[in-house]
């Protein structure tokens, strides 16, 4: 009798696995007649670049184009397209959550649950399946150690409003970056917009991309980056630039950077093949390890010189509230720094 | 008399032209090329006003009360109008002082100096901006950690990122328009009166200030204008400089208001002053260069000396040297630095060589290729419509050949009023909406091109035939060739050095183009220039410098092989 249900279940478990796998083939037969795959990203050239063609390997014959810029410009160009009827689009990935609460709401994304997402922590996913968080990572203060010495560096958000700093802070944007966005509300909600008016005396350097201001701090142009893609700043000290990165203890904006499938996809299949590909361990493995990115997957290790995320106070803002003051911190923010 | 002679001879030939029109058949042509030019300029234009005055319901000036109400909106439009006039006076000085010497005087190198000059012209404004923030920012930028080490000073002698750091970079790319201005005043004008001022006692230098620079007042204001108006439509060197120091202009302000959720209420309520900044303008050029203009300077007939510069030869080659190493020499080193170096802020040394900027951009980033198609065949296909299209209105307007057809050259030059973010702004809100969706495609870039390059084209196009006596043309013409025959074996091979210099004109200017580009580009139909901008804004140092390099690797090449070709220069007037 044992037996026999041992036998149905591994039968069952067969014939279940089998079905997977005749999906998996059918999706990935269907996704080469397609041919190609059109990516709308913010994650930062390079990393957007390896990940494409870690995919073009492993599925040849389909072709990953990839258009990177910043989250702001990748919602724009978005709605510019559905406006005139351009159908281009098949994935978008920005890191502002707001922006898929305002697609989703607008009735422009696909419903489609990526397997490996089931094991993800619950701030990756969208309640309804529409978007799951991607890759995550932090807005962080960095300095240039050969400038500054480590105990005159700043070390707390309220650090980088002392005068001494004037002329010699950068900042990005949260009109072009997600991550920016995040940033500020993060911070906006814990100090309040006197923080910002306070900070913008020092008359920062602006720049656009939350990736930029790495470059900028390690060539010496400024010495300290007030926020900033905490992965970018990792990778170019990794290649050898002299740049420390400071996890404020008041905590940390942490930001979640989602991704979805188009309602109008021209290419559904490929999208949902991409879209599988991206939550594997094996690509998340790999944003983790050469990307310096954090992601949902629980079997992810990161590197060693990389703090556990758990062991930060984290600031987390949600996807609604970045939605609902998206214009307002656009507007505010210009008002402070000029442009 | 003379005059009189030719204006009888004009008259008689338009009438016979008019009374052979009822069996010309190549008129349709000339009237499709005359419609067509009106479409490019009134469907956009029109679009503008309709849209900065519509409101919800009906008709409302809101659009422009916001303008005038909003602070940082009034700001821009006052910023740019101090850049745009600092940037007109200093281009006039150079170009003046450059044109001058070139032409008149016994500078050393001259030859050297005019292609220079060109090279200047041919670097996109928006690269020599990029160059100069790796030049000149306050920390990192070379110059100043030059002037650190050599002083042993803390601080920096030039801030780039700031508003006399742009008009400085605006200026040093707009004042070769003024040079050419200038070189061909100078080039006309006879040494008579110099002659005579200097029979009467008087000495160089006064020479110089009485009798040279009134006869050369006119073309100096036209100068002014034409940087000044340069310097209004420019999107790329404003948003890479004045940007991250807080700083909007009106053409970064437009582009601003395009972002998500788009006013575009707003971008043409803000387009509607600067059409109109910029008609004002030209027309005073015209009223000016009108009256007074080339026509008391006079032919080639008399005699031109050089002016001896004595002991001041070698200070004022030396300050030519400085301001083209400001404008050309400087800039290129430090793209082809960045593009070979790691970190470009570091010394390029063994270990910070790599070749890694190049293969990346040509073997692994995806936009490159794309880009590159996309802006070789828009560049192509613009200069031969371009130059057809120009060619033809030329051909018209200088051989009158319909009544009325001086009025196509008003067409012709009429997209100069229009900057190319305001021109942007008009095709958008008119292609992307039925019956014709021209967005999402190259094509919407190329009416942008072909609008924005056909002032240019029809010049070009116009001095051309000019040049070119009709008394062949009537000859064949009464010898019983039609006009298309005339046109073939008489017209073409006379103007084709002529034409095929006003391809080339066309040709530069399409592959430099940002200002337009950035409001109506989609991920398909990236070109260049705004793949280099996208990167700027990501700071991906290196992949600008590459394709920065390409970009004026392929402008030398056409100019060079098209001088090569013709044996003549072109971009710069004959010696």
């Amino acid at each position: 009798m044992k037996k026999s249900i041992g036998l149905a279940l591994s039968a069952l478990l067969i014939a279940w696995s089998a079905t997977a796998l005749a999906q998996d083939a059918a999706l990935i037969e269907a996704a080469k007649k397609e041919r190609k795959v059109v990516w709308y990203t913010s994650l930062a050239i390079p990393s957007s670049t390896m990940l494409a063609h870690l995919f073009m390997n492993k599925y040849k014959g389909i072709e990953v184009e990839v258009h990177r810029s910043g989250s702001q410009r990748v919602l724009q160009r978005t709605m510019q397209e559905i406006s005139a009827g351009i159908k281009n689009v098949d994935i978008i990935h920005t890191s502002d959550a707001g922006h898929f609460v305002l697609l989703k709401d607008k009735g422009l994304l696909m419903k489609y649950v990526p397997k490996a997402v089931e094991s993800f922590p619950a701030g990756f996913k969208d309640s309804d399946g529409f978007y799951y968080g991607m890759r995550a990572t932090l807005s962080v203060i960095a300095y240039n150690p050969k400038i500054l010495a480590d105990k005159e560096a700043p070390q707390a958000w309220k650090d980088l409003l002392d005068p001494k700093w004037r002329g010699k802070q950068v900042t990005a944007h949260p009109g072009y970056s997600g991550i920016i966005m995040t940033h500020v509300l993060a911070l906006v909600k814990e100090f309040g917009w006197d923080y910002f008016k306070a900070l913008a005396q020092n008359k920062l350097h602006l720049v656009q991309s939350a990736n930029d201001p790495a470059g900028v701090v390690a060539s010496g142009e400024r010495p300290v980056g007030v926020n900033g893609a905490e992965y970018f700043y990792y990778k170019t000290l990794k290649q050898g630039n002299p740049i420390k990165i400071v996890y404020p203890k008041e905590g940390v904006p942490l930001v979640v950077s989602p991704t979805a499938i188009a309602k109008d996809s021209p290419h559904p299949n490929a999208a949902k093949l991409f879209t599988e590909f991206i939550f594997t361990k094996e690509a998340q493995q790999t944003l983790a390890d050469r990307e310096g990115l954090y992601t949902g997957h629980p079997e992810v290790t990161y590197p060693k010189d990389k703090p556990v995320l758990k062991a930060l106070k984290l600031l987390a803002v949600s996807p609604d509230e970045l939605e609902k003051r998206n214009e307002e911190i656009k507007k505010r923010f210009v008002e402070f720094f000029g442009a | 008399m003379r005059m009189s002679y030719a204006e009888a001879v004009g008259r008689l030939r338009a009438g016979t032209w008019l009374r052979l029109k009822a069996v010309d058949r190549t008129l349709p042509v000339w009237i499709g090329a005359a419609l067509f030019l009106i479409f490019l300029m009134i469907l956009p234009l029109g679009w503008i006003f309709v849209t900065s005055v519509k409101g919800e319901q009906g008709f409302t000036f809101d659009g422009y009360l916001q303008v005038f109400k909003e602070g940082a909106l009034l700001k821009a439009i006052w910023q740019t109008l101090i850049i745009s006039t600092w940037v007109g006076v200093i281009a006039v000085v150079i170009g003046a002082l450059l044109g001058w010497l070139v032409t008149r005087s016994d500078l050393p190198f001259k030859r050297t100096v005019r292609a220079l000059v060109m090279a200047s012209f041919v670097t996109p404004p928006f690269l020599g901006a990029f160059a100069w923030t790796l030049l000149a920012g306050p920390n990192a930028g070379e110059l100043n950690k030059l002037y650190r080490w050599l002083t042993g000073a803390e601080g920096h002698l030039f801030n780039i990122f700031s508003r006399e750091g742009l008009i400085i970079v605006m200026a040093l790319y707009s004042f070769p328009y003024v040079f050419s201005m200038i070189a061909n005043v100078c080039e006309l004008m006879s040494s008579d009166l110099e002659d005579a001022a200097n029979i009467l006692g008087a000495r160089k230098w006064r020479v110089a200030l009485t009798v040279t620079l009134p006869l050369a007042a006119p073309a100096l204001i036209g100068g002014f204008i034409l940087a000044f108006l340069h310097s209004l439509s420019l999107f790329g060197a404003p948003a890479i400089l004045g940007l991250p120091a807080g700083l909007h202009t009106i053409t970064t302000q437009i582009w601003a208001l395009f972002q998500y959720p788009p006013r575009l209420d707003l971008a043409a309520a803000l387009s509607v002053p600067l059409l109109l900044a910029t008609m004002a303008l030209l027309a005073v050029q015209k009223k000016l260069l009108g009256r007074r203009g080339y026509s008391t300077v006079g032919g080639k007939g008399g005699q031109k000396r050089l002016v001896r510069l004595g002991a001041l030869r070698i200070p004022l080659f030396l300050l030519v040297v400085g301001i083209l190493a400001l404008s050309v020499f400087l800039p290129y080193w430090i793209l082809l630095k960045a593009s070979l170096a790691k970190a470009w802020a570091m010394p390029l040394t063994w270990d910070n060589f790599t070749l890694h900027n190049f293969t990346f951009t040509f073997f692994e980033y995806g936009d490159t290729q794309n880009a590159i198609i996309n802006t070789f065949q828009l560049g192509i296909l613009t200069a031969t419509v371009g130059t057809g299209i120009a060619a033809l209105i030329a051909y018209i307007t200088n051989r009158r050949l319909f009544r009325g057809a001086r009025y196509l050259t008003f067409f012709a030059l009429a997209p100069l009023v229009v900057p190319g973010v305001v021109l942007a702004v008009g095709l958008f809100i008119a292609y992307t909406r039925p019956p014709i969706v021209l967005y999402g495609t190259i094509w919407i870039l190329f009416v942008a091109y072909l609008t924005k390059e056909m002032p240019i084209g029809f010049s070009q196009a116009e001095t051309t035939f000019k040049s070119i006596h009709p008394e062949l043309e009537d000859a064949s013409r009464i010898l019983g060739a039609n006009r298309l025959r005339v046109l073939k074996d008489i017209t073409a091979p006379l103007a084709r050095s002529g034409l095929i210099a006003t391809w080339c004109f066309i040709f530069i200017g399409v592959i430099r183009e940002l200002s337009a580009s950035i409001l109506l580009f989609t991920p398909k139909s990236k070109v260049i220039s705004v793949v280099i901008f996208d990167l700027k804004e990501e700071g991906q140092v290196g992949v600008i410098a590459v394709l920065g390099i390409l970009l004026l690797v392929v402008s030398f090449a056409v100019v060079l092989s098209v001088q090569w070709m013709l044996a003549r220069e072109v971009v710069a007037t004959r010696e």
